[in-house]
């Protein structure tokens, strides 16, 4: 039994997000690696160790029955409340955020881990529905369960990561069956709440959609980022401009352009056929996780796995397209090639849930 | 084996599909834009790119230095930081950053904006600077600030140093910025924010002296600050230059004349060469090679004694009783009279009705029985008044011009004055009236229109003293020039033979003057053969009459010596304005005169000998080494 579930291993999908880690380690390495003496030096060996961590743990989790995982999304649920608002109350604040939460010598970000975890409550919450069609009161319940802890992740501020739930939610509801006109009626509440979410923004944010939608009038505020991430893009050209070779991103034009940037200095670095390459590793990717979800043995396990393409789909659309001027500049990374140990780690704890139901997709 | 959820349960599989396509058609869009900016938009961002992490940096090439004649140095250059303000990417700056920039910098606010606004008209890539003479206070508010104020920089120039200061000012000029109406002329090779010479020396020979800037590519990161360099076009460093000038003979003219207003030339009639060129009072170049205040400005252009004017060749004065020996050269050249020629002089003559005095007249005597000799060692006025009646305006003109009066010398320096010689034609063209007959009188010794330089003066009596050999002064020898490709118009000789007779008769009455208990007596140094002529000068400049300081110029001295009496080589003019008698102008020019031959022969020989005139004139460049070696030898 234990050979035949670790041969149905999805060795497919594991190696797509090793190849994108992959890519996603060169580049960190290409922007900050070889400014030798700075504590930016070794963020490259950071990565290696944190997605070699996450493989590890994605193989462990996809051994384990996701049913006990989703059975117990309570306890996961209370725990993530208790710990952001541990976060805000410990008001550790980095950048003038408060995301960060210190367990000993390791520090994660909760919201990293929220993102899955909401993930697991959808599914286990839907899982138990039966019938085509969700109800009003299913959509009150599944606002509120992604609600409380959006609400907490963006008041530390990070309105990006709390956007992300939303497709969650979403696509969740959608293949629960929603009907057109809740769909609609949802919409129509969205556009009324628009002026009251933009009351409660914080001036920062109001910035970036003003200088989103102006970006010529403020070059070297907050359109300053987007404006350096155009050039950086542009000047790649067809075949980039070679590894290491990106002056945009190494000499800083480019902000933080091994993390939330990274796409801007990979594009300037290897051009519009290695801004090819990985999208077409992210589509098969997410493919690949739909067509699993496809074959899952039950509703539950359809929608972990739906759930988890809905966050990596929004992450890889919105990190790409607001550093082409698409969207406003949010800090939401680029799963899997954005440097950062929570984000790697938690996206691969999500595969893993994901290999799990592909590989007991037949056990019942 | 119990099937929890049965067929039917699992999702249709068109929402699946559907969400495909969502990620599909999303993706696609994306990569649209991602196409657009990199395979349409490519050219524009790689070059914003490069804009981005350049920066282009001027390479300030060291001006020449100037030398004199034995390489000593006049003019260096010593290595400072200036202030720039790069204007590539910057927008304007806000008031804020004015005022921060101004107090960081000590700078005055009102001064700094005129700057920032005057350079609004210069292409954006061309950095202006906002402080020369940088402080180590100022370097270290630049390098700590680099965050604030990205658009500043520090270039290292080299700034123009005149280590004898105020020595020789006039003459060597002074640099500045250069000017609107220099980069306004057509063809100009100039850039804005250049370093030019704006006077003297420097301006003259401002070509051979300025280098090339060079240009440096540096690769800066997103704080501005140096990464790396990419190209870079050196710097052509300018050429030095070496004056005729004896930096000895220089300081001493220099002492000699004192804090007395005026000025002092001393030649070599043989070649031309200056060898000292003094005007005073004088100003301190260094004060340009900053950037001059305001205030330091309006003093020098509002003085009264206008130290920025070369009084050397731009003083337009009547040239008193030294104009006598034109007028004694002509009465003679024209055979006008024998130098035996004797009259009367009893104070005072009436010509044309007119009663014209002489200068003793005021001791109410007269010179009585005065032949040419005795009339110029005592500068007789009435001797010459006759001898202007007899020559006529005419011929005295045509004297005085081929003498070398009333015409530029040519003297490689700019804004030379021509002075003036009146002739009827030029009060018909000037004032259209006729000539009066009794300016001709006036003429004749050197009053009336009659205007020169200090350095035409010593043109003239080197020119009669070498019998009519007249060699073009300058300061910069010809062959370096020609070394450094630079093809100038030939050194003019303009040779109008005089008679031996005159030539002797005139010498030896100018030996007189120093020699005989002349009027130039105080010019005599014991032991060494001095001639020369006074003059005194009544009427003053139109400019300097019309000033409220009338008063301190009413008496111009003047004396122009030579050494030896005859077969000069050495002629020294000086004019010492508000002097109350040529008395006091004389032995300035026998203190240049003893400071040259104490140079030439260390121990003062006296009188040099032939053989000495010789080797001098074999080897005019190193006349001066070779002929004290053979002296000492001897």
């Amino acid at each position: 039994m234990k050979r035949r579930r670790f041969h149905d291993i999805d060795w497919w999908l594991l190696g797509l997000a090793l190849t994108l880690c992959a890519l996603g380690v060169l580049e960190i390495y290409s922007t900050t690696g070889q400014i030798p003496d700075t504590p930016l030096a070794s963020e490259y060996k950071r990565q290696i160790h944190w997605v070699l961590i996450g493989c590890a743990a994605s193989l462990l989790v996809s051994q384990v029955d996701y049913h006990r995982v989703v059975d117990r999304a309570l306890w996961f649920y209370v725990l993530t409340i208790v710990c952001l608002v541990a976060v805000l109350v410990a008001n550790h604040r980095i950048a003038g955020a408060r995301r960060w939460l210190h367990l000993g010598a390791v520090t994660f970000q909760v919201s990293e881990m929220a993102k899955l975890v909401i993930i697991v409550c959808v599914a286990a919450y839907l899982g138990e529905r039966r019938g085509g069609h969700i109800g009003w009161l299913d959509l009150v319940k599944l606002a509120t369960l992604a609600g409380i802890p959006a609400v907490l992740v963006a008041v530390e501020p990070d309105l990006g990561t709390a956007l992300t739930f939303i497709p969650v939610v979403a696509v969740g509801a959608w293949m629960a069956g929603i009907r057109f006109r809740q769909a609609a009626a949802l919409l129509l509440l969205g556009v009324v709440m628009l002026p009251v979410g933009w009351h409660w923004m914080k001036p920062y944010q109001r910035e970036r959609i003003l200088s989103f939608t102006h970006p010529s009038q403020d070059v070297q505020g907050s359109g300053y980022q987007v404006t350096q991430s155009k050039i950086a893009i542009g000047a790649g050209g067809f075949w980039g401009r070679g590894l290491g070779k990106g002056t945009q991103s190494r000499l800083g034009f480019v902000p933080v352009s091994h993390a939330d940037f990274i796409f801007a200095a990979f594009a300037e670095e290897q051009g519009f056929l290695g801004t090819l390459l990985v999208f077409l590793l992210y589509f098969i990717l997410l493919l690949r996780l739909l067509e699993s979800a496809q074959l899952a043995g039950d509703r539950s396990g359809a929608f972990l796995i739906v759930g988890l393409a809905a966050v990596l789909f929004f992450q890889v659309a919105v990190n790409t397209g607001m550093m082409i001027g698409f969207l406003p500049t949010t800090g939401i990374p680029l799963p899997l090639m954005t440097q950062g140990g929570s984000s790697v780690l938690f996206t691969f704890l999500g595969l893993g849930l994901a290999m799990a139901v592909r590989v007991q997709r037949f056990v019942n | 084996m119990e099937v929890r959820f049965p067929e039917d349960e699992r999702f249709p599989a068109w929402k699946i599909v559907v969400l495909q396509y969502v990620v599909a058609a999303t993706f696609l869009v994306i990569l649209g834009g991602y196409w657009r900016l990199q395979i349409g938009q490519h050219r524009q961002f790689l070059e914003q790119a490069e804009r981005n992490r350049t920066r282009n940096l001027p390479i300030i090439a060291p001006r020449g230095r100037i030398l004199d004649r034995e390489g000593r140095v006049m003019v260096d250059n010593f290595p400072a930081f200036s202030v720039l303000l790069l204007r590539e990417s910057t927008t304007r700056l806000t008031p804020a950053q004015i005022d921060g920039i101004a107090r960081g910098l000590r700078l005055d606010r009102a001064e700094l904006e005129g700057l920032l606004e005057r350079a609004e008209r210069l292409p954006p890539f061309q950095p202006i600077v906002l402080k020369q003479a940088a402080t180590f206070e100022d370097l270290a508010f630049v390098e700590s600030h680099r965050m604030e104020y990205p658009q500043l920089d520090l270039l290292q120039v080299q700034q123009r140093f005149y280590p004898k200061h105020t020595v020789a000012a006039a003459l060597l000029g002074y640099v500045g910025e250069v000017s609107e109406d220099m980069l306004a002329k057509p063809g100009t090779r100039y850039r804005a924010g250049d370093i030019v010479g704006k006077s003297g020396i420097e301006r003259e020979y401002d070509q051979l002296l300025a280098g090339r800037d060079g240009m440096r590519r540096v690769v800066v990161n997103s704080r501005g600050q140096e990464v790396g360099s990419m190209t870079a076009i050196d710097a052509r460093p300018g050429h030095d230059l070496r004056l005729t000038i004896d930096l000895d003979l220089q300081m001493a003219a220099e002492a000699a004349l004192g804090d007395r207003p005026g000025a002092v030339v001393a030649l070599d009639p043989r070649t031309g060469e200056i060898l000292a060129m003094v005007s005073h009072p004088s100003f301190d170049p260094n004060d340009f090679a900053r950037r001059i205040s305001r205030d330091e400005w309006t003093r020098l252009t509002s003085d009264p004694q206008k130290p920025l004017l070369n009084k050397a060749i731009q003083a337009h004065l009547a040239p008193g009783s030294v104009f006598k020996i034109v007028t004694a050269t002509a009465a003679l050249e024209t055979s006008t009279i024998k130098p035996s020629f004797t009259i009367h002089c009893p104070g005072l003559i009436t010509i044309y009705g007119h009663t014209f005095h002489d200068w003793v007249w005021t001791k109410h005597k007269g010179h009585g029985a005065v032949d040419l000799h005795r009339a110029i060692v005592q500068s007789c006025d009435v001797y010459f008044y006759t001898l202007g009646k007899m020559l006529g305006i005419e011929r005295l003109a045509y004297f005085a011009k081929r003498l070398g009066l009333g015409a530029r010398t040519g003297i490689d320096l700019p804004g030379e004055d021509p002075g003036l010689i009146p002739s009827p034609e030029w009060v018909q063209r000037v004032f259209q009236r006729k000539w009066w007959a009794g300016e001709t009188i006036s003429v004749a010794i050197g009053q009336g229109a009659v205007a020169v330089t200090p350095l035409q003066l010593c043109y003239m009596i080197g020119g009669v003293a070498m019998g009519g050999e007249f060699h073009q002064p300058h300061l910069v020898a010809h062959d370096q020039l020609l070394a450094r490709g630079i093809d100038p118009p030939a050194l003019k000789e303009v040779r109008f033979p005089l008679g031996e007779e005159t030539v002797s008769t005139v010498t030896r009455a100018m030996w007189g003057v120093v020699n005989e208990g002349g009027t130039g007596a105080s010019a005599r140094q014991p032991g060494l053969d001095i001639a020369g002529k006074t003059g005194t000068a009544q009427v003053v400049s139109v400019s300097l009459q019309q000033s409220e300081h009338r008063a301190a110029f009413k008496n111009n001295a003047w004396f122009v010596g030579y050494s030896p009496s005859t077969n000069p080589e050495i002629v020294v003019a000086v004019l010492v304005m508000q002097g109350e008698h040529s008395t006091v102008a004389a032995p300035v020019a026998g203190e240049v005169i003893k400071a040259y031959y104490e140079k030439r022969f260390p121990k003062p020989t006296g009188r040099p000998e032939t053989q000495t005139h010789a080797v001098d004139l074999a080897t005019p460049r190193l006349g001066l080494a070779a002929a004290g070696t053979l002296a000492a030898r001897r």
